[in-house]
Formats: structure tokens, C-alpha cells, sequence
């Protein structure tokens, strides 16, 4: 069997940056297994620019971003395996893999990053009533088909979420020649980035129908028009605001699910709120020496923070390998999400193992206009940061001190909170 | 000049012509789609019933017992997956447990073996997350899950090989009786055989009217479903029904024989024989309903949803016959639940009837078994080692919600009657079928089919006729 110090599943932002922090760590047996013939994942099919803006200071493509993560593990010789495809890893970090050339092997891990990305929520888990026809994409799958195969998957198009794959989408499809007739959002609010609600709708003079919902889909070979109606508060359509688009494609943006099967294989713990896993503070999972970062541990809106967190990851990787990571029974100090933020990550902190400074990454459960994110430790507010908007689109960050924390020799438990003006 | 010509290939058309091909005859079925497998066989819930529900001496009865009977020695010969993994019948009501008892009885008059009414402890030992509510439940250990698909391309293949002929995207448009035999008129020309076999599923009225002044009437009685995530799939052991009672007709809960859990049905009466839509009511029907018998089951988790149609005739029971004014004609009409379970026994009953009106000769090199697409998932680690140093296409997975390799899609694509669409390499194979919908394995299954069927992408559908799946090409327009 082979063996390594770190195993890397995924070759996408994460498992790239992943194995980059690693061997800039000191680790020198990393191999990355990606599944598909290249790396850089899913950036391969996001041709439009906005990448890399905090990581580069600069605009890229999200090939470009990919390219120079792709240089850095070239140069750095990190090995990586592709076309294959990781079948499962028991507990003990064995992981079992297959391709083409060796069939089905196995490789023994000290430490295993878990890199796997996310998939695209479909439209079963919607539930949307209607005929099966042709011309129902999830937008991803339809970008892949558009930015990679040269293929149009339709020439009128309604898309239903206003995620950000579903709003570049809807600037892509009208650049290659598509009508895109309207985007309609289920919640009074966009799931997207401010930027490209302006730069792929706005700009093209997209309807953006926010509160609204396909109640139907026509069409028994090729898609004909779905029904789009406007929802209430609880988001059930309110009768008589049908209205009949003719269309030949949907494109679903609704929703991105962390990849977990392995992980939960694995028996992982599990966070309900995120549908990753549950991280302490080196982002190790419930699992000694196995990490997570990037999208299977929740759902980025920018790839910088993506590489940012798996640069962590690696590193982290890297130090337990050596021994370097604080083993000490201690008690954690446990991150409490309260009113309005839905979850943070990582979930817990052991002291002795935190940096000097930690990112804590979160969302927040609706729109909220001029408020202030605190941070309590005991009942006592160390952090009160002013947020003139913070909506679940983007995704909300503060710093914690190690200082401030160690200050509180009983410290237990730190709740993050919204709190009106 | 067609000894026998069969209308439909759904599991009744299929098994029909399993079963003819054992004798010297001269046997085509006509589909009006692009596949095996398309209508009332498509959609449903995937179970072989015990045969308790039937009334005593019907049709139903006897031929329900009898291909559940049939299923496993089937199974094994024509290598599609089989679970006998009982059925419960579930009652919430102590007021019920007379109805309960009367399916008992019933069960035992239709020659149902193994049948138990079960109470208190050992019922919740059977199935932790039955509801609390549950009193009582009729067990049926024979009933079983089975691959609609699976067993319907079994079929089909298995005929194919033998020598019987398929002819799809063909429409019977009019049979005209002859002094000996029929016209068949379609969509692609006509044939004239002497023998024809009515297995149209919905519109087997249709088809019984063109040749009978005694006309019958098919109702497409709609029923929808939810399927959920493989996540899910061990929420019930087996399928658990409920009892229709002061509740209505239930839901039923059912792992599948793929490890997924399935809802269902609703049954609504439409007019529209095509109408396979799902509704916002119907959908909320299941999820509601099904929660009443099981506990806990992960709405979530759901994956797709979909509706078939059964063919209900108004006598609710099978009409397996020659047509009185119409010799030769032969009817396999109303063929809903437990339509699935006794198709094997269909197949049976209706070579039975043309066998002894035509008497044929049986073939000496009829070849029984038939090897499915191998699923690389039931070798040992060593054996799937083996099979992709040889064939490395079994290393490539395309589709990895479900696992699939590049080396099962062609085989889809490659066999007897192989798949021609996105749909039919999702039913042979599931690539597809699994948590992302085909999301990721989409381009890369058109690009596999292209590449057999020798065409351009732009030309593949999901399921035949207009379906195409894409339009063009980029800027094409522009």
C-alpha cells in the first residue's frame, strides 16, 4: 500500500491552496487526488473575471486564479493523481481510490484534507410540480455545457434563484445569443453578490422578480414556458399572480450542498446548519487529523476566502504530521451563534492551538440594515462592528485576538450576535 | 407477414415476447416511443405485492401470486435485482383491525404464504420508525422490491436475442381485420400479421376499439411520487402500506431496490393519457401522508419527483383475452397494480393462449439467461481490479452521485436494444438518477453517446422524439 503524509482529496481552490500551505509547512509527501482531468475544479468553467481580488489584488478569470494556485503546486512538485476518484476513506485515513490505469488501490494517510466542493441542489428539492421535459439545467451544469463544451443549451431562458452561478449565468446565456426573460428569487432578497445583481442583470436589463417562484413547467419533450408566481411571507404562492413565460430552458440556481458522502462514510460529525463538517479552530473535523476546507465545509461566495481557509488547512496538515499540534486534553471553547447569524466556522476553539489572530467566518439568516455584529465572551462584549447591510448572500468575517480570549481563564463560550442600532 | 405482433413495450409487451420466443414464431413489438419502458412501466412503485389485495378468484389474484412466484428464479435467469423484503400493511386505528383481519383472509384465500398479523413489540422491533400511532400491521414476507427497468430490459433484451423484432417511434394508427389476420397500419408504413397482442398500457382502449364494437374504456389514474436520497433509504426495511381506512387510499413508504426511498402514490383520475405532471397538491399529498405511518423520514433529502399513470379500467381487473368480435386479437388491458408483479404471469398467460391457437414448434436453441450490465459495485476489490486492467473504461467513474463507469454506459449503449437517449442510459444504468440529477455527469454522458451513436451532440435527446438537450451552439444565432 502506499503511504503518505497527507492525502488531499479534491484538486479545486481548496485542495489546491491546501497543498500549497502544506508544503510551504514543511510536508513533503502530499498527493492531491482530483476526479477530474485537470485541476482547478469547478474555476475551470467560471470564465467571467472577479476572482482573486483579495488574494492578487487584481481581476482575474477564474482559469487565470486556478492557473497560478496549479504554477505554485508545479513548482512546489506536490504530486496529484487524476481521474480518479476517491470511493472511500475508513476512519484510520485510509483512503481507497480507482482510475483507469491502477483500478481500485489504496493509500495509507497520516492526515487527510477533505477538498471535495459542492454540488448544485436540484430541482427535486424544491419540489416544483410539472412536467420532465429537456431544457431543465442547474446553472452550473448549464455553465459546463456553455463555457467548456461550446454548447447553448437553449435560446429563451427563465432562471429561478438568484444565486451567483444563476446571475452570471443570466449574463453568460444573453452574450451567446439567449433571451433571458426573468430571474425569479423564492426569498424578498437576493442570494448573490451586490456586484453581479448590477453587473449581470441590471446591466442587460434582466427582471429581477424577487418574492417569486415557478409554480409550473410545461412541456413534455423540450421545455414550452413554466408559470412564475408571487409568493407570500411563507413563501406559498399567492393565487392569481400566475403568469405564463414561453421559454425552452430553466436554469436552477438554488442552492449549494457541501459533497459529504465521504466525509459522513467516514462518520464525521456534522453541522446541520452548514451541511459541512463540524471544525475547530485548525479546521480539524470530529476526526483526529482530518481537515476540511473550501466549499464541503460551507458554501463560499469568493474563491480568495476558499484558498485563504485551505492555505490554513494545509498548514494545519502539515503540523500534525509533524507532531507539532497541541495535544493536551482542554477544554473548547465553543463559538455560540445567536439571533440572526445561522452559524460560524469554525464551531469551537482550543486555546492552545490558536493563532495569534483567528478568522471567524459566518452567515447571517436575512437582510439586515445598519447593525452591529458583537461577539461576546461571558456576557461581556469585546466586539461591537458596525454592518451598514449584512445580508445571507455574503458571508460575514471578524477577527478574534488570542490575547482578548486568554484574558478569561474560565472562558467557555463565545456568542456571536446581531443586535439592532 | 408477422405471426405475432405486440402493441407496447412496456413490462406486459415485454414479458409477452420473452415468453414467444421460446417457439419458431415471427413476433414484433411496436413502441410509439424511442425505448423499452416508457409509459405506465416507467413510473410506479417499483414493488412486487404479495397478492392479498385482490378480490378472491379474480384475475388480479391468481396472476399476482403467480409472478411473484415467478420472481426470483427470474431474477436469477435474467440477472435484474430482486428483494423479497416483505411488506407491512399498517393500521393506525384499533377500529380498523376487522379490515385488517378481512386482507388477512384474503391473502390466505389468494394462496399468499407466510401471512401474519402483527402487534405491540415485535412490530416496532421489525420497523423502529413506524409511528407510534401504528397498532397493528398484516406482514407479508414474499412481497418484494424489484427495478421496473431492470427487469423490463431483461425482458426485452432476452426477447431480442431470441428473434423477436422492435420497431420504436412507431404509432399503431389503425388495425384493420382481415379474413386471416390483421393490417397493421403505424406511423412508419404497415405490417400484416396474424396475431395481435394488445399490451398498450393507457391506451389499450384505444388500440382494443380499432378491432371491437365491445368497447372499453382506459382512465389514466395518476400517481405521484417523491423520491429521496439514498441518505434516506434505510428509514423502513419494508415497504410499509397503509391500510385504506377512514384516513383514504395511503401513501405508501418503500426503500428502493437501489437504496433509495420512495413516497407514493396519489391516485387522481385525469382524461389526458399523456399527462404525467406532478402537482403542487399531489406532491404535498405524499409528503404529508407519508409522514402519518413512518417517523422521521428526511423531507430533505428529497431528490426528484415524478408521476405515471395506471391503466385503470372501470371493472378494476386485468382483461387477459381474446377480443369476442375480433379472433386473434388478444387483450392485455387494465393492467394497473399489481400489474408489475403479475407481468412474468401475463407473459405466461398470454403465450398460453396463442400457443394453443397456433401450436407452434419451440425452439431448440432458445437461450434462457441473459447477463445484465455488470455492476462493478457487487465485485470484490481484486475483481474489479482485474476487470479494468483489462477493460479500462470500468475505471473511469462518469457518473458519481451513483458510481457509474464509463464502462457500464457503453454497455448501455452497445447491447441488444441499447440505449438511445440521456433517459434510457439513466435507466439502465442511473448515471444520472442520484443526488445531483445528472448535474455534473450530463456533459460528459452526451459526450459518450455522441461518440457511439456516431452523431453531434446537438442531436441527442433526453428521451427521443423533440427532446433535444441542448440547441445549438454558442453565438449560433448572433
Amino acid at each position: 500500500m502506499k503511504k503518505y503524509d497527507i492525502v488531499i482529496v479534491g484538486g479545486g481552490p481548496a485542495g489546491l491552496a491546501a497543498a500549497v500551505g502544506a508544503k510551504e509547512n514543511g510536508s513533503d509527501s502530499i498527493l492531491i487526488l482530483e476526479r477530474d482531468n485537470q485541476l482547478g475544479g469547478i474555476l475551470n468553467q467560471c470564465i467571467h473575471n472577479g476572482f482573486g481580488l483579495h488574494t492578487f489584488k487584481e481581476e482575474l478569470t477564474g482559469p487565470e486564479y486556478a492557473i497560478r494556485f496549479i504554477d505554485r503546486v508545479n513548482e512546489l512538485g506536490i504530486e496529484y493523481m487524476l481521474n480518479t476518484m476517491v470511493m472511500e476513506i475508513s476512519p484510520d485515513k485510509k483512503v481507497t481510490a480507482m482510475n483507469c490505469t491502477l483500478g481500485v488501490f489504496e493509500i495509507q494517510a497520516k492526515a487527510v484534507i477533505l477538498a471535495m466542493g459542492c454540488r448544485e441542489r436540484p430541482r427535486g428539492a424544491l419540489n416544483i410540480p410539472g412536467y420532465r421535459p429537456a431544457g431543465i439545467f442547474s446553472a452550473g451544469t448549464a455553465q459546463r455545457l456553455v463555457n467548456m463544451e461550446g454548447y447553448l443549451p437553449g435560446r429563451e431562458v427563465v432562471i429561478l434563484g438568484s444565486g451567483d452561478i444563476g446571475l452570471i449565468m443570466a449574463r453568460r446565456m444573453t452574450l451567446e445569443g439567449a433571451k433571458v426573460k426573468a430571474v425569479a428569487e423564492l426569498m424578498p432578497y437576493s442570494g448573490g453578490l451586490k456586484r453581479n445583481i448590477v453587473q449581470c442583470l441590471e446591466d442587460y436589463g434582466i427582471p429581477l422578480k424577487l418574492s417569486h417562484t415557478v409554480v409550473d413547467i410545461d412541456g413534455r419533450e423540450r421545455l414550452k414556458g413554466v408559470t412564475l408566481a408571487q409568493v407570500d411571507e411563507r413563501k406559498r404562492p399567492i393565487p392569481g399572480t400566475e403568469e405564463y413565460i414561453p421559454c425552452d430552458t430553466l436554469l436552477l440556481s438554488v442552492g449549494l450542498i457541501p459533497e459529504n458522502e465521504l466525509s459522513l462514510g467516514m462518520g464525521i460529525e456534522m453541522e446541520k446548519a452548514t451541511n459541512g463538517a463540524r471544525v475547530n479552530e485548525s479546521l480539524e473535523t470530529s476526526i483526529e487529523g482530518v481537515f476540511a476546507c473550501g466549499n464541503v465545509l460551507h458554501v463560499h461566495d469568493l474563491v480568495d476566502f476558499v484558498s485563504q481557509e485551505a492555505l490554513l488547512a494545509g498548514r494545519n496538515a502539515a503540523r500534525y504530521v509533524e507532531g507539532k499540534m497541541e495535544r493536551r486534553k482542554e477544554e473548547e471553547v465553543r463559538l455560540i451563534p445567536e439571533d440572526g447569524i445561522r452559524y460560524t466556522v469554525p464551531g469551537c476553539i482550543r486555546l492552545s492551538n490558536m493563532d495569534d489572530v483567528l478568522t471567524i467566518r459566518f452567515r447571517v439568516d436575512r437582510v439586515y440594515k445598519n447593525c452591529f455584529i458583537c461577539v461576546y465572551l461571558s456576557g461581556q462584549c469585546i466586539l461591537r462592528k458596525k454592518r451598514p447591510v449584512a445580508a445571507p448572500g455574503e458571508m460575514e468575517e471578524i477577527r478574534l485576538s488570542k490575547e482578548k480570549l486568554l484574558e478569561l481563564p474560565t472562558l467557555t463560550e463565545i456568542t456571536i450576535k446581531i443586535e439592532k442600532e | 407477414m408477422y405471426d405475432v405482433v405486440i402493441i407496447g413495450a412496456g413490462v406486459c409487451g415485454a414479458a409477452t415476447a420473452r415468453e414467444l420466443s421460446r417457439y419458431k414464431l415471427k413476433v414484433l413489438v411496436l413502441e410509439k416511443e424511442e425505448d423499452v419502458c416508457t409509459g405506465t412501466t416507467k413510473a410506479n412503485s417499483a414493488i412486487i405485492h404479495a397478492g392479498y389485495d385482490a378480490a378472491n378468484g379474480s384475475l388480479m389474484a391468481r396472476l399476482n401470486v403467480r409472478g411473484n412466484e415467478m420472481m426470483e428464479e427470474l431474477a436469477e435467469e435474467l440477472d435484474f435485482p430482486f428483494k423479497r423484503i416483505g411488506s407491512l400493511v399498517v393500521s393506525r386505528s384499533k377500529e380498523d383491525m376487522p379490515k385488517l383481519r378481512e386482507l388477512y383472509e384474503r391473502g390466505i384465500k389468494n394462496g399468499v404464504k407466510g401471512l401474519e398479523i402483527i402487534e405491540g413489540k415485535r412490530l416496532t422491533q421489525m420497523e423502529p420508525e413506524l409511528s407510534e400511532d401504528v397498532v397493528a400491521a398484516l406482514y407479508a414476507p414474499t412481497a418484494g422490491i424489484v427495478c421496473p427497468f431492470g427487469l423490463t430490459f431483461a425482458l426485452a433484451e432476452n426477447a431480442f436475442v431470441n428473434g423477436v423484432e422492435f420497431q420504436f417511434n412507431t404509432e399503431v394508427t389503425g388495425i384493420v381485420k382481415e379474413k386471416k389476420g390483421f393490417t397493421i397500419n403505424t406511423n412508419k408504413g404497415s405490417c400484416r400479421t396474424g396475431y395481435v397482442v394488445n399490451a398498450a398500457g393507457v391506451y389499450a382502449d384505444k388500440i382494443h376499439n380499432m378491432v371491437s364494437k365491445n368497447k372499453i374504456c382506459i382512465t389514466p389514474r395518476k400517481g405521484e411520487y417523491c423520491l429521496l436520497d439514498k441518505c434516506a433509504g434505510k428509514q423502513v426495511k419494508q415497504v410499509i402500506f397503509s391500510l385504506p381506512g377512514k384516513y383514504g387510499k395511503g401513501i405508501l413508504v418503500t426503500p428502493t431496490i437501489h437504496g433509495n426511498l420512495l413516497l407514493g402514490p396519489t391516485a387522481t383520475d385525469i382524461t389526458d393519457k399523456e399527462n404525467v405532471a406532478t402537482t403542487r397538491e399531489g406532491l404535498s399529498e405524499v409528503i404529508s401522508k407519508a409522514q402519518l405511518n413512518v417517523k422521521n423520514i428526511p423531507m430533505s433529502q428529497v431528490i426528484t419527483s415524478f408521476a405515471g399513470l395506471r391503466a385503470h379500467e372501470k371493472g378494476h381487473e386485468f382483461i387477459i383475452e381474446e377480443a369476442e368480435d375480433a379472433e386473434g386479437f388478444i387483450d392485455c388491458a387494465g393492467i394497473e397494480s399489481p400489474g408489475l408483479s403479475s407481468a412474468p404471469a401475463i407473459g405466461e398467460m398470454i403465450a398460453d393462449i396463442l400457443r394453443k391457437k397456433i401450436d407452434p414448434e419451440k425452439k431448440e436453441d432458445f437461450v434462457a439467461r441473459r447477463k445484465g450490465i455488470l455492476m462493478p459495485e457487487s465485485l470484490t476489490g481484486e475483481e474489479r481490479k482485474q476487470l479494468i486492467q483489462k477493460h479500462p473504461e470500468y475505471g473511469n467513474i462518469i457518473c458519481r452521485c451513483e458510481m457509474v463507469t464509463e464502462g457500464e454506459i457503453l454497455d448501455a449503449i452497445n447491447r441488444p436494444l441499447g440505449a438511445r437517449s440521456l433517459d434510457g442510459i439513466k435507466r439502465r444504468t442511473r448515471a444520472g438518477m442520484g443526488r445531483c440529477q445528472s448535474g455534473f455527469c450530463l456533459p460528459r454522458v452526451m459526450e459518450i453517446l455522441a461518440r457511439q451513436l456516431e452523431t453531434e451532440e446537438s442531436e441527442l435527446t433526453k428521451m427521443g422524439k423533440e427532446s433535444l438537450v441542448i440547441v445549438g451552439r454558442n453565438k449560433d444565432r448572433l
